[in-house]
Parts: C-alpha cells; structure tokens; sequence
C-alpha cells in the first residue's frame, strides 16, 4: 500500500470519527487543535484504525498512557527530558521536535498529526 | 421511576448480540410532557417516544452486551454516540426491538452498532420494521489513557440492571 493510499485511508477514518469534513484532513493538521478530538475519539479513531487496516493496536501503541502518572516523566506540568526520550522511544511515530521546546503537558495531544497516523500504519504493515 | 429504558432482554450471544424489547405506554409521565397539549398555539397533546430515550434504551442494551463479555467486572460507560439515525416517530402501544451487534472489544472499550426496529400491532399483519441504526462506544473506564481513578464498586450495574436480567433469564452472579 502506498502512502498516498495510506493517507486516504487515514482521512475516511478521520472523517468518520470526528465528523470533519474532507478538506481539513491534512497531515500537519493535530487531531486535537485543528481537528477537535477529545480524549474518547482517540479510542475510536484506534478501533477504526484496525477496522480499516485489519491489525490489531495494543494500548498505549498509538497514543501515549499513564505519562502525566510517573513523577519523574512529568514535573511543575511539564514533560521531562527523560518523559520526551521515553516518550519518543514509545511512539517512534510522532515527532516531537517541535514540543520539546515548550513540553507543556496540556499541549502534548498537538503532537499528534494526521501525518503522525499516516507513519504509525506505514510501520505497522511493514512489520506484518 | 426508574432509568431503566428496556423491558426485557430476549436474545444474547455472549460478545456477539444482543437483542432487547421495549414496550412504550403512555403510562410514562415522559410521554406527557414529549409533547403537551398547547392551548395558546392550539395544539392537542402528541405522545412521542423522545429519540433521546431510544438511544438510551440502545445504550442501556449494548452496555449489557459489553458489560456482560467480562462478568460485569468492568465498568463500562457510554463514552461516545457515534452515529444516530432514526427516521419514524414512535407512539405508545407500539413496540420497540433493539438488536446491538458488537462490532469491536477489547481491554479499554467496545463499539457496538444497533438496530432499531417497531412493530405496530394495531396494523393488519404487523411485523418489525426497521426504523434507524445507532453505533455507540464504550469505554472500561478504569482502563482509561489518562489514568483517572474511579470508585471501586461497579456502580454501572445496579439493582435494577440485575433485575432486569433476572427477569430476561440471564444468569447473574455479581
């Protein structure tokens, strides 16, 4: 499957979830910021990941859980280095350049890009 | 009253379907208020099943189903009404019939599409007739992303749910 392909497949899936229209699926648009989801759309947009791909995602794959839990990932609402290292170990998928500068954890749903769904599914069937 | 929205469940396939009936009667205070009499515009009173109350009563149905996959040991909760279509009023006397099929479980949630049908029996040779479908998800709350801690008693399932599988036959040890 091409990426282009991938993309596509992508946007029905975001299109459906969060009730967008088209157009505004773009692959730097952020699922939360740009695209409104809230936090039960990220298990939707998971369930139909897997609908659409036909694989399975294990918690915390996708998206990340329990970060805000462990003190030494988190300090003063801030992500630390040590939560961005274990955080971009994690989900190898997303790009964390730009939130690194101000890892505000309130703010860590915008790293999560159409772009970002677009990578996690390419790694995910080449690993099949 | 009691928020409960389905009188009996008459059909379950552990993780699979669930089929659930619900009789309106114009015994239910709801159906005087949805929609009262207006003397100012004229308009004689006009009992209607509130759509709201289907999807709850869908909700309540599905949320058997998914509850019922790991022993109401989970506390799942309706997290998300995808998608509701309903395109015919109900009335009282008639029959609702609400069969959930679950399309996705796992150990945070469940999705879950139901379809609602009616059935008349006032009308020559009634039969079900589909009215809408409504997809749902649900969440196991205490398995949510952000860690958020609930009370431990499943406080989901009540006394009235078990009654109510009780009386639909379903065995219930919780």
């Amino acid at each position: 499957m091409t990426r282009d392909e991938i993309f596509s497949k992508v946007k029905e899936v975001l299109v459906d979830a969060l009730a967008v229209d088209d157009d505004e699926v773009t692959p730097t648009a952020t699922l939360t910021k740009d695209l409104g989801a809230e936090s039960i759309d990220f298990l939707d947009i998971v369930f139909k990941l897997e609908q659409a791909f036909g694989f399975k995602i294990g918690q915390g794959e996708l998206f990340p859980e329990n970060v805000s839990k462990d003190p030494e990932y988190v300090r003063d609402g801030k992500v630390t280095t040590k939560g961005i290292a274990a955080l971009r170990e994690r989900l190898p998928h997303v790009d964390f350049s730009g939130f690194e500068k101000n890892p505000q954890l309130a703010k860590v749903g915008e790293v999560f890009t159409v772009d970002a769904l677009v990578k996690f599914v390419e790694r995910k069937l080449a690993a099949k | 009253m009691h928020w409960l929205w389905i009188d009996r469940v008459v059909e379950l396939v552990p993780r699979t379907r669930l089929v659930a009936l619900k009789n309106v009667s114009l015994a239910e205070d709801h159906l005087h208020d949805h929609f009262a009499a207006d003397p100012v515009r004229k308009r004689a009173a006009m009992p209607i099943m509130p759509a709201s109350l289907i999807i709850e009563g869908v909700a309540q149905s599905s949320g058997i189903l998914v509850g019922h996959a790991e022993g109401f040991r989970e506390k799942c909760v309706l997290a998300k009404v995808s998608k509701a279509e309903l395109d015919r009023e109900v009335l009282p006397g008639q029959t609702l019939r609400y069969t959930v099929n679950m399309i996705q479980f796992d150990t945070v949630g469940a999705s879950t599409l139901s379809v609602v049908e009616v059935m008349d029996l006032s009308k020559p040779n009634p039969g079900w007739a589909e009215i809408g479908r409504i997809e749902l998800m649900f969440s196991h709350i205490d398995r949510n992303m952000a860690g958020i801690e609930f009370p431990s008693h499943n406080f989901v399932f009540s006394d009235t749910f078990r009654t109510l599988l009780k009386t639909s036959g379903i065995a219930v040890d919780f």
